[in-house]
């Protein structure tokens, strides 16, 4: 029983991985079409959050617990990431 | 017990997956940049939160809870100051506000440039050329 409810949770978190490329392709379009650099980096920030959730759907789906960390990097890096995007925009705006 | 902790990581991914979906559609589908941000900052944040607490309910180890544990609270310390930020330099660089009801209330407390960063940007590159062709006439002229 407890087995069976395992393994429908890991095909439910791969399905869900999958679910998750269509925010993904939205947000990526908003990159490549958004009319402002502002626009770009907020949908950058966005990627980086669905990437998060997909690094730990990735450790649901393969019950290994190494991409929970690389959800935790991705987040690391994107906070520095937006931050030197601000400051570009905000010294680039005077 | 652990037939309903896997369940609750079950329904806790599948509503942090429609908060993502929520998420990406405002992104898609708001008119203002500030607008945009307002959704990816703050749906975007619940629906990364929720997908991790899910994993690490469906998983049921001391090592993946330390670890998503510590990335939820890094998600929650760090997307507010990132955000402000991103709104703080959208504004003083002149990023669009016309999706704004009320006044602008930040008019006299932050400087505003005019136009938005990209548009300047193009306008000195237009003029650059303008001049370096100029240069290039007159140099044929007296050639």
């Amino acid at each position: 029983m407890i087995e069976t409810l395992d393994m429908i949770v890991g095909w439910a978190a791969a399905g869900l991985l999958v679910f998750l490329l269509v925010p993904l392709a939205m947000t990526f379009v908003r990159m490549v079409i958004g009319p402002g650099y502002a626009d770009r980096f907020v949908a950058v920030d966005m990627l980086t959050g669905i990437a998060v959730a997909i690094a730990a759907l990735t450790a649901g789906a393969t019950g290994r617990r190494e991409f929970l960390d690389v959800g935790l990097a991705i987040a690391l890096i994107s906070f520095v990431a937006t931050c030197a995007f601000a400051a570009f925009l905000e010294r680039k705006g005077r | 017990m652990a037939t309903i902790l896997t369940l609750l990581a079950l329904l806790s991914k599948f509503v942090g997956v429609v908060f993502l979906f929520a998420a990406a559609l405002g992104v898609t589908r708001f008119k203002d940049t500030l607008q945009r941000m307002h959704a990816a900052t703050k749906a975007g944040t619940v629906g990364a939160i929720f997908v991790m607490l899910g994993v690490v309910l469906q998983l049921q180890r001391t090592d993946a809870t330390v670890v998503g544990l510590a990335a939820i609270a890094f998600l929650l310390i760090t997307i507010p100051v990132a955000g402000h930020l991103l709104a703080r330099a959208t504004y003083i660089s002149g990023g669009s506000i016309s999706g704004l009801a009320g006044d602008d209330a930040l008019k006299g407390v932050l400087p505003r440039e005019e136009r938005p960063l990209e548009e300047r940007i193009f306008a000195q590159l237009a003029s650059q050329a303008e001049e370096e062709r100029e240069v290039e006439g007159r140099r044929r002229r007296r050639g």
